[in-house]
């Protein structure tokens, strides 16, 4: 029974060694492949805030009051003003359109009176 | 193990027949029993102790040694631990109050150099020259060749710039990696960022520290690792603050300025909408200070926080509310306006020597603007009461606004009160103050009476601090300064529908021989809008401006300071979302119709 024993220990040691081996280097596959997230995160965050700052370049307020001017004749910007802010009783109702056209030119109507009512 | 009997037979009988006592032996024997075991008891225990002390130096060497290391060996940010998304940056970013970029972070490179890993130093320092014309080949050759080991070069690099440096393939330059402050707005709100510089420099990293506004003011903030994730939240509007830069910058020009200030402020919370003072810098590149000339006339100074001037008849509106205050007028009261007034050898005058009197009434003081009028209503109130009034609107110490320049700018009162100076005080001579104050000050009448704090941190709730006058007086105040507007001194001001009301301020600058320029004059129009239940306060304050559209140049404020002020309401108060309230036009005769 014993040397039964004694080799049943010797395997399972055996077996937790290789166990241990393959998670020792899974564990600093693990660690190296976070490394490397880790660094296309800072990458990216980085990137993000370079793109921030750049977007915040080009929205400053000169660029683009300068770009509403070059543009005028396009876009025909101008700076807000009082005279643009109304109430909304103060907009006259749109012009009414006249269900048939005007008749400004009568014409005349010339029949003739079918004999019995028969019209043609 | 053979034990030895205590009484060997052998022995003790020929002890007996010796005649000597047998129990000698006994206890002789006994003698050398104990001290074996206690040799043997002894080595067990030095050798257990010689075991702790070992156990004991493996310790201590591993926690010094690991001590060591740790001192020894670069900061690395932990790989395996997840961390969060907190720590992005080692500076705040700043934002306005809608969340545009004031200030943030961009990475770029430091250029240093290892002359002794150098192979061509003369090549090198011809190659360097030519990428930055600021540096001479001559200058950068002797500094390699000196024997030094280490030297930087530049702090920062421009990308193009880098990969100049690249190409030059010398292993003997170096890049460090440096997180630089970005403005992207350039020169607008100058004064409130300020700007920063670099602190203690590593070759993997520096520190960045704010020298200047509110980068100085908040920098524990800024640099608060917890925090730096978080963007510092102004109370600026950069729509705002660009239509106040731009119109302000127009009316100095066209007034041949020298300088120029604005503040916006919300009346109710305190909250500074925008703050120009022109000239401005750029941040990026913020300029040295300067070393000669007038301290106040750098690009550096603001003018509306650091600026302290008498602001002239600005402070009239604050002589009458105390006296309508304390009870002892009311605004159809009529008072002693007869000019040339005598106190003791000074003569008291009305602008271009005019004589409103003999009697006004206090609404016609502050629309007509009446320095006697003013002095004889100061006088009735007396020194005590004046000063406690201006002590309480906030005029005897510095603004406690979040910029770095702020507490330096501490009003100049004068230290003894007889009546010259309560004459003078009462319209704003004598005494000087930022336009800060100014601004909090009618701010304080805007908001009903209740003290007023500026702040430029977004996020204020309307203020409750201590109650300066009654909220009648305050009205009556507006009131007063609505017919400044409207047929008063600053008629320009009447921008239809915003209901503007304020007050005129013309001062001569104090020059150096201890008197007054007449053709230096300090401008100010002070005002809130609209009058009836104000929602912002306005500052403009020009340095010496002049008006030459007339056939005599004009220096009053009602010419340079009002139309400027009324330019920037008319920009911006529809960008605050006002609509201006406009008579009911008469509604066009209804045509009724009928199908």
């Amino acid at each position: 029974m014993r040397p039964v024993l004694y080799v049943l220990t010797f395997l399972s040691v055996m077996g937790l060694a290789f166990w241990a081996y393959r998670e020792n280097y899974a564990t600093q596959q693990a660690i190296k492949d976070m490394a490397a997230l880790q660094d296309d995160i800072a990458a990216l965050r980085e990137a993000l805030t370079l793109q921030r700052a750049e977007w915040a370049y080009l929205n400053r307020p000169d660029r683009l009051r300068q770009l509403a001017m070059l543009n005028f004749d396009k876009l025909e910007l101008f700076p807000l003003t009082p005279d643009q802010l109304g109430e909304a009783r103060d907009i006259a109702y749109p012009p009414q359109v006249p269900l048939m056209g005007a008749i400004d030119n009568p014409q005349d109507v010339i029949g003739q009176a079918a004999p019995d009512g028969d019209f043609p | 193990m053979i034990r030895t009997p205590l009484r060997p037979l052998a022995r003790i009988l020929l002890a007996r027949q010796e005649g000597v006592n047998p129990d000698s032996i006994e206890r002789e024997n006994l003698r050398l029993r104990h001290e074996v075991m206690r040799d043997k008891s002894r080595l067990r225990a030095e050798g257990r102790l010689l075991l702790l002390g070992m156990g004991f130096a493996a310790a201590f060497t591993m926690i010094g040694a690991r001590m060591g290391l740790l001192a020894a060996t670069e900061p690395m940010e932990p790989r395996s631990a997840a961390t969060g998304a907190e720590i992005t940056a080692q500076r705040a970013d700043i934002t306005d109050r809608n969340g545009h970029v004031l200030a943030t972070n961009m990475l770029t490179h430091a250029l240093y150099a290892h002359p002794r890993d150098m192979v061509e130093p003369k090549r090198v320092a011809q190659k360097l020259a030519a990428i930055f014309p600021e540096m001479k080949a001559d200058d950068l050759y002797r500094r390699f060749t000196d024997g030094r080991s280490f030297l930087w070069i530049r702090k920062v690099l421009s990308p193009e710039q880098m990969q100049k440096v690249h190409e030059i393939g010398d292993p003997g330059l170096l890049f460090g990696p440096r997180e630089m402050r970005l403005y992207p707005n350039g020169t607008l709100a100058a004064h409130i960022l300020g700007g920063t510089s670099f602190g203690a420099e590593g070759v993997h990293s520096a520190e960045v520290i704010g020298v200047a506004g509110i980068e100085k003011a908040l920098d524990a903030r800024m640099r608060d690792t917890a925090q730096a994730g978080t963007p510092v939240q102004l109370s600026l509007d950069l729509t705002l603050q660009a239509a106040v830069e731009e119109t302000l910058q127009t009316g100095m020009t066209m007034l041949s300025a020298k300088g120029a200030a604005a503040i916006l402020m919300d009346a109710h919370t305190g909250e500074i909408l925008s703050l120009a003072s022109l000239p401005a810098f750029d941040p990026n590149d913020r300029p040295n200070n300067p070393t000669s000339g007038e301290p106040g006339d750098s690009p550096l100074f603001n003018r509306a926080v650091q600026g302290v001037y008498e602001l002239g008849s600005t402070f009239k509106i604050f002589t009458v509310a105390n006296a309508l205050e304390l009870g002892l007028v009311t605004p159809d009261s009529m008072v002693d306006a007869n000019a040339p007034k005598r106190v003791g050898k000074f003569t008291i005058k009305e602008f271009q020597n005019k004589n409103y009197g003999p009697l006004l009434s206090v609404r016609d003081v502050i629309a007509k603007s009446s320095n006697v009028g003013t002095a004889n209503l100061a006088l009735t109130i007396g020194a005590l009461r004046q000063q406690a009034f201006y002590k309480a609107l906030g005029f005897f110490e510095p603004t406690d606004i979040e910029l770095v320049e702020a507490p330096g700018a501490k009003p100049i009162v004068p230290k003894k009160w007889p009546d010259i100076t309560v004459i003078t005080t009462s319209y704003g001579h004598g005494i000087s103050a930022s336009p800060m104050h100014l601004a909090a000050a009618y701010g304080t009448i805007a908001n009903g009476g209740v003290r007023v704090m500026p702040t430029l941190l977004h996020g204020g709730v309307p203020q409750t601090g201590p109650r300066v006058m009654s909220e009648q007086t305050a009205l009556e105040a507006r009131m007063m300064m609505r017919e400044v507007v409207t047929h008063g001194t600053a008629t320009m001001a009447d921008v239809p529908g915003y209901e503007v009301a304020g007050k005129t301020g013309t001062a001569e600058k104090p020059n150096k021989q201890g008197g007054y320029d007449t053709d230096k004059v300090v401008n100010t129009f002070a005002m809130m809008f609209p009058a009836s239940e104000p929602k912002y306060v306005l500052v403009v304050t020009l340095d010496e401006p002049v008006d030459t559209s007339g056939s005599q140049p004009r220096r009053t404020a009602g010419f340079t300071a009002v139309p400027v002020a009324a330019e920037i309401v008319r920009r911006v108060a529809p960008l605050l979302g006002m609509r201006p309230v406009v008579e009911p036009k008469p509604v066009d005769a209804l045509t009724t119709a009928s199908n």
